[in-house]
């Protein structure tokens, strides 16, 4: 009964990968899939180095953070200087914490 | 009667639009049935009149499904959104209902999944006419007292605030007993009244329950009501007034209680509105550490934005000296140092905990 679409825009997905990004918030190596765009991993990486300088400007002796979204949990700890994050897609199995 | 219900369908395929326009148009309960070819074109339609449901495609150019539905979701809270799709993909769906969407459809392709399609898109249209599963939810606790006792009803309601639970019996409308924690009758009733949010389930009676209320089920609302009629007047009252307030020392009272938890070494509690805190314990500058637990909520909250993960639950900060955990509930900002020995999994049942009994 329903046709499939003639085009068919992709959607982005939310991966499951890790990346580095240097102190100077270039990024060095990605696990990410390349479809994963490339803006929106700069993204993370410019927020959470600031956040990393926010921690060292609050005094807080803080390496690792964890952000739990409702569909992503994002893990970034403290490279000198720079920073590794990891996404991890959270299925409808899991519960949020 | 009722009003007409009015669905937008939301597609960037003109063809498909047909097809369920045709198919939707078999509804029983005949809504009007509108359309739009893109997300900035349904989002004006929208603004521009009242609809009962959004049903929408996720995979469009320019503005995908998701994002519309982000946008409608806080737009338009009271409005059922609906995700029908040719993708079916566990990810889109988490982060679907992430978003708040009422039900993900895969499109239909025989006959009888087309007629399960339309049963939930009716009951769909059913619920916001009469009100029910998501009218009773959306409703207070009080409401679903009244429903109970109204109705006549032996039941027990089973209402689970976070971590709390409580539970209030009724037999033949009247409530005979209730407890919460190690309260039991009517400070447990009282105490259950005062959760603000939660889950409830109707279980079946117990005819043996002994009885140890005995008021009316009016006389217990409108006690609860008048406590918290005189609360919000205190409140009001207290704000006003400049100096130390008693409501600052409910806050302070609520901060040295948190810090009894096994672990905790310092805690703060703010208003997310005013950068003015509402009280901290153990911090040596609380406006520094406010200040950080503002801007680190505010920067992930619009990273989930742009990535569409959905809400942020809770933040927690690892170091080798010592972990923090912040998170943001009922306009309040939580963040509270844990001694380096607690593990993440420690630290995320003291913070349901304490977000479910203290910051409501």
């Amino acid at each position: 009964m329903f046709s499939s679409k003639k085009r068919r825009p992709s959607l982005v997905r939310l991966s499951t990968g890790c990346f580095t990004v240097d102190r100077d918030g270039q990024i060095v190596a990605s696990t990410l899939p390349q479809a994963f765009p490339l803006m929106q991993v700069q993204e993370i990486a410019h927020r959470v180095l600031k956040t990393f300088h926010a921690i060292q400007e609050a005094n807080l002796p803080l390496t690792e953070i964890i952000v739990n979204y409702s569909a992503l949990i994002l893990t970034a700890r403290e490279l000198r200087g720079g920073a590794i994050v990891y996404l991890s897609t959270r299925s409808l199995a899991h519960t949020v914490p | 009667m009722a009003a007409c219900n009015k669905i937008l369908l939301l597609d960037d395929d003109e063809d498909l639009l047909d097809l369920y326009r045709e198919i939707l148009s078999r509804l029983p309960s005949k809504p009007q049935i509108y359309t739009a070819l893109s997300g900035a074109r349904a989002i004006a339609l929208l603004e521009s009149e009242p609809f009962t449901l959004l049903l929408s495609d996720l995979s469009m150019p320019k503005m995908d499904g998701l994002q519309v539905l982000a946008i409608v979701r806080r737009k338009f809270p009271q409005l059922r959104t609906a995700v029908l799709t040719a993708v079916p993909d566990e990810q889109f769906r988490a982060r679907a209902y992430a978003i708040g969407v009422d039900i993900y459809f895969e499109k239909p392709g025989t006959s009888q999944e087309i007629k399960l399609f339309l049963d939930c898109i009716e009951s769909l249209l059913g619920q916001e006419v009469h009100g029910a599963f998501r009218g009773v939810q959306s409703k207070s606790l009080v409401d679903i007292i009244q429903l109970e006792c109204l109705s006549q009803s032996s039941s027990a309601l089973k209402i689970a605030n976070g971590v709390q639970e409580g539970k209030i019996w009724f037999q033949n409308g009247e409530v005979i007993d209730a407890t919460a924690r190690d309260l039991s009758g009517e400070p447990a009733f009282q105490k259950i009244l005062s959760w603000k949010t939660g889950n409830f389930e109707i279980l079946a009676s117990d005819p043996e329950r002994p009885r140890t209320i005995f008021k009316s089920y009016q006389g217990l609302l409108l006690e609860s009501a008048q406590a918290f009629d005189e609360a919000q007047a205190q409140a009001i009252a207290e704000v006003s007034n400049s100096d130390s307030t008693a409501s600052e020392i409910a806050e302070r009272s609520v901060v040295a209680s948190i810090s009894r938890f096994n672990g905790v070494e310092f805690v703060l509690l703010q208003s997310s509105e005013a950068s003015k805190q509402t009280g901290s314990w153990s911090v040596e500058n609380p406006e520094q550490l406010g200040e950080w637990t503002k801007s680190t909520l505010q920067t992930f909250r619009e990273l989930g934005d742009i990535l569409h993960a959905g809400h942020v639950g809770q933040i927690e900060g690892l170091g080798l000296q010592r972990h923090v955990a912040i998170a943001s509930q009922a306009n309040k900002e939580l963040c509270i140092g844990f001694q380096r020995s607690l593990s993440v999994e420690q630290i995320r049942s003291s913070m349901k905990t304490i977000l479910a009994e203290y910051v409501c």
